[in-house]
């Protein structure tokens, strides 16, 4: 028996909870978000730091406070969810198979899907790290949980690979519980996560960051006893006479998120290349019709609070679809292409489909200062900004209107990027 | 007072306890680790060759050729993945050409069926993805890929079934001959038994020492290996070898049952027994390898590398003996070991039976075991009748694999039992997806520490001191 709802949320994080929110706001009603984990609020559950919000409620929150005040909402509107429940199988068609305990495996037919699964972290075996298979190496994310949601300690002389926000969040969580960070390790020359949290993590607890080095060698049969790390060349290549042991017990890795396609895949879902989510455009639309994306399970933010806003253009725009009964928001009226330039590492949406305003989220590829990035057709600048400094761990935005979007004729605009390379 | 002990429970170990497990016999089969197949059987090619490769008129060749041909069956009744994917050995130039001929002849001379000498345009007919530069192909259509430890777990687990005893973490360290047979000794407990198998791996040489036998020993040599995302896994889909030289069949590349692509193995000598470590060399060696073989191999999907290491024994041969009275020792297994164990336990029955052992078969054998994957192989219908008699089995802890509690439940409770993260993942898959375990082995370990009623603190990666989490944060535990 396959059950039709007009909107099903796949995923209940902050992404997933705004978008419902939205849709709700925007006249939909037949909504059901399915979430696998006990309860609503994703990865937030266990980011028990604060940092969240400033932009969207001008406070600092916790990873739970935030969660909540979208929480709250869902309750109060009523909006109906599904915890402990796992999709297992998503068609182009729109029809979901999921499982849990009260219901088993069923079937749901949606008008509108979208997908707010989140990302995933990078594990050990992607980087080909040479040494044994010890116990005591965690992704950071893993870590936390352990931590943070089950009160257990993972070890306590530490070693951290990768400097992303949740390893760089991790040095001083594992501090605070008393246990040694021995290093941060980061094999590009600036850090990957944001410079308040190499700031507040690593400096303010004396925590060494060891820019363009990486772990080279694993020990240990039973239990991590140590690593080796070395100095890593311009191309990322280990340095011959710079290796360095380091006892420790336990090495954390912080060395990448990768958004969480694989309901997208087997939809048949466009991807792109550098994100690893959908290809979409600036409603959020994936290359099937009445599939929305948002959230890191589209690109992977360094802030909620984008995430938040994102999902709010996603849920309006699968509320739209569904009233205009399947007809996509704005009608394709346009059909540009967002290239990137130089200095640009990716541009999310990549296309723009209608002449209404477009949030363009956009990460560069290097440091920049005094950098100018602008929306240019042929020559003609179609929108820009300014920005002292610009760093890859950041997320940046240009705002297009509907005017502006008019005024683009052809099929093609690109993202460049000038500025001085740090 | 058994009658027989078998001292390892690698494939040997557990294809002989499986086969002794049909007769009338006290069996036990002891191994040091945690575990089962964590030795050579934990990490190898997975490959069911058809029997080409052994020297004509060996051992390796005869039970070679035999336990490829059981295998099909064995697989079925123990519920094994087994895929009958066929086998090319592929060349690049004349003296390539020549070889390939005598690996033809020599399968034939084997008894080998249905090999077949290919051109370069049939070669691309069968492969599309194989580097143009390849000229010439031996074809073998009977060879096929397994999951070896998934094998000779579901075998143990099959003759514990039938009645035979699984002691783990019992390493054997003294052997003692008595009037009415051994008594074998570890560090913490010992037993006796009439009959000795020794299938101890690279062990075997130790082994068959302590039984005052020194005619052999044995080395290890490493392999080292690369796994590819199930993304992956349809670029061939047959196993690629390339022209094997003096030190082996060298490095392969093949589709696993599981879907993933898998590269390897080096073949590097060593020393020490126990160093499963992977290299930088050994990863540079296989990169540098498989590309010469087929094209646009996506190195950026590795999901992890891992190494095993080969019994070298040193006569070109398998050596299989009396060591002593009653004392059989089963050494110098290399590849293709797991190919022969079938043929291997059903030769070493026979020598039992030489010595006077009375073999009668039990009524009550039975050969069938439950797939540890039976739950995914089920219609949707099914698994909801299975969910409203057991709700776990809706609850997915392995997101990757969908791996349900129910599943890993079952893991720690049938037939060889698994007691560590390790163990569950190798009966269940889980952990072995993209994540590697990120995200469920915090559950696992919870669930391990529920079933098996141990404090969090001590469960295991995979036994002895590869302890995960080191105490708790909250509650004013010390750690
Ligand atoms: C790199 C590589 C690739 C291979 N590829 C293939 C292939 O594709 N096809 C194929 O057919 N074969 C292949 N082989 C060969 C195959 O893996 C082996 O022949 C087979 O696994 C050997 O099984 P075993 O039971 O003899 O040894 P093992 O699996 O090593 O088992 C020996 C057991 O003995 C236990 N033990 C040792 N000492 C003691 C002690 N003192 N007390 C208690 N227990 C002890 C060990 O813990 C271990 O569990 C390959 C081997 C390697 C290493």
């Amino acid at each position: 028996m396959v059950k039709s709802t007009d909107l099903v949320i796949i995923g209940g994080g902050p992404a997933g909870m705004s978008a419902a929110i939205s849709a709700y706001n925007n006249g939909i009603r037949d909504i059901l978000i399915l979430e696998r984990a006990e309860t609503l609020g994703g990865i937030l559950q266990q980011c028990i730091h604060n940092g969240f919000g400033i932009h969207k409620f001008n406070e600092e929150l916790t990873g739970p406070e935030y969660s909540w005040r979208y929480e709250k909402q869902i309750l109060e509107l009523k909006i109906p969810y599904k915890l402990n429940t796992m999709v297992t199988e998503f068609t182009r068609d729109k029809i979901i198979t999921a499982v849990n305990e009260q219901d088993g495996i069923f079937k749901i037919k949606a008008k509108a899907v979208i997908l707010a699964t989140g990302c995933r972290e990078r594990p050990r075996g992607a980087l080909n790290i040479p040494g044994t298979r010890p116990s005591g190496i965690f992704t950071a994310g893993t870590a936390q949980k352990y931590i943070n949601i089950k009160g257990y300690m993972p070890g306590k002389s530490v070693v951290i690979l990768g400097s992303g926000d949740i390893g760089l969040i991790m040095a001083r969580r594992m501090t605070l519980e008393g246990a040694e960070v021995k290093a941060v390790c980061e094999i590009m020359p600036y850090p990957g996560g944001r410079a308040r949290n190499v700031e507040q993590c690593l400096n303010d607890f004396n925590i060494p960051l060891k820019l363009s080095h990486t772990v080279v060698e694993i020990h240990g049969k039973h239990r991590l006893t140590g690593v080796t790390i070395a100095k890593v060349d311009e191309n990322k290549k280990p340095v011959p006479g710079t290796e360095e042991y380091i006892s420790c017990d336990t090495l954390l890795l912080s060395v990448g998120l990768i958004p969480e396609n694989e309901l997208a895949k087997s939809a048949g879902i466009e991807l792109d290349s550098v994100t690893g989510g959908a290809v979409v455009d600036q409603n959020r639309q994936t290359s099937v019709k009445g599939i929305f994306a948002c959230g890191n399970a589209l690109h992977v933010h360094d802030l909620v609070d984008y995430v938040s806003e994102e999902a709010e253009i996603a849920g309006k725009s699968a509320a739209d679809y569904i009233k205009n009964n399947g007809m996509s928001p704005g009608s394709f009226a346009r059909n540009i292409i967002i290239k990137t330039g130089g200095g640009i590492r990716y541009t999310v949406p990549r296309k723009i489909t209608s002449i209404t305003d477009a949030k363009i989220y956009f990460r560069t590829s290097g440091i920049y200062r005094n950098a100018k990035i602008s929306i240019k057709e042929g020559e003609r600048v179609v929108a820009s900004i300014k920005k002292k400094r610009v760093v890859p761990a950041e997320m940046e935005m240009i705002k297009l209107t509907g005017d502006n979007i008019r005024e683009i004729k052809g099929g093609i605009v690109t993202f460049e990027l000038e500025g001085l390379h740090d | 007072m058994y009658d027989i002990v078998i001292i390892g429970a690698g494939i040997v170990g557990a294809m002989t306890a499986r086969e002794l497990s049909k007769y009338l016999l006290s069996v036990c089969i002891l191994d040091k680790e945690s575990d089962v197949a964590m030795g050579a059987t934990k990490a190898n090619s997975a490959i069911i060759h058809a029997g080409y490769d052994p020297k004509e008129g060996t051992l390796k060749a005869r039970l070679n050729v035999l336990g490829s041909e059981m295998m099909p069956q064995i697989a079925e009744e123990l519920g094994v993945r087994y895929i009958n994917n066929g086998s090319l050995v592929i060349g690049f130039n004349d003296e390539d050409a020549e070889k390939i001929k005598t690996l033809y002849r020599r399968g034939i001379a084997n008894g080998v069926k249905k090999l077949a000498l290919l051109d370069k345009d049939e070669l691309l007919n069968l492969e599309s993805n194989i580097s143009k530069n390849a000229v010439c192909a031996l074809y073998a259509p009977t060879s096929g890929i397994t999951c070896p430890y998934e094998l000779a777990i579901a075998a143990i687990g099959n003759a514990m079934d039938n009645g035979v005893d699984l002691k783990l973490n019992f390493k054997v360290e003294e052997i003692k001959k008595n009037e009415d047979g051994y008594e074998v000794i570890s560090s913490f407990e010992s037993v006796k038994a009439k009959y000795i198998i020794n299938a101890a791996g690279l062990f075997a040489d130790d082994i068959a020492k302590m039984a005052g036998d020194t005619s052999f020993s044995i080395h290890p040599r490493k392999g080292e290996y690369l796994l590819l995302d199930k993304e992956c896994g349809s670029l061939v889909s047959h196993t690629i070898f390339g022209t094997p030289t003096e030190k082996g069949k060298g490095i392969l590349i093949t589709p696993t049952v599981d879907g993933n692509l898998l590269l390897g193995p080096t073949s590097v000598d060593i020393t020490d027994k126990t160093d499963t470590s992977t290299t930088f060399d050994g990863i540079e060696t296989i990169l540098s390898q498989v590309n010469k073989y087929v094209n646009s191999i996506p190195f950026n999907r590795v999901i992890t590398s891992f190494s095993g290491l080969r019994a070298v024994g040193g006569t070109g041969d398998f050596i299989i003996k009396f060591s002593n009275d009653n004392f059989i020792s089963v050494a110098g297994i290399e590849s293709p070991g797991l190919s022969a164990a079938p043929a291997i336990a059903r030769y070493v029955a026979g020598m039992l039976k030489e010595t006077g052992i009375r073999l009668e078969k039990k009524k009550k054998f039975n050969p069938y075991r439950k797939s540890m994957h039976f739950f995914k192989n089920l219609s949707d219908e099914e698994k909801n009748r299975l969910i409203r008699e057991n709700r776990k089995y809706a609850r997915i802890v392995c997101r990757c694999e969908m791996v349900s509690e129910g599943e890993i439940i079952d893991a720690i409770r049938s037939n060889p039992k698994a007691t560590n993260l390790d163990a569950v993942k190798r009966r269940t898959r889980s952990g072995m997806g993209r994540c590697q375990g990120g995200f469920c082995s915090p559950y696992i370990l919870d669930i391990l520490s529920e079933e098996l009623k141990i404090p969090v603190e001590h469960i295991t990666k995979s036994g002895g001191a590869s302890n995960i989490i080191i105490g708790r944060t909250k509650g004013g535990e010390q750690w």
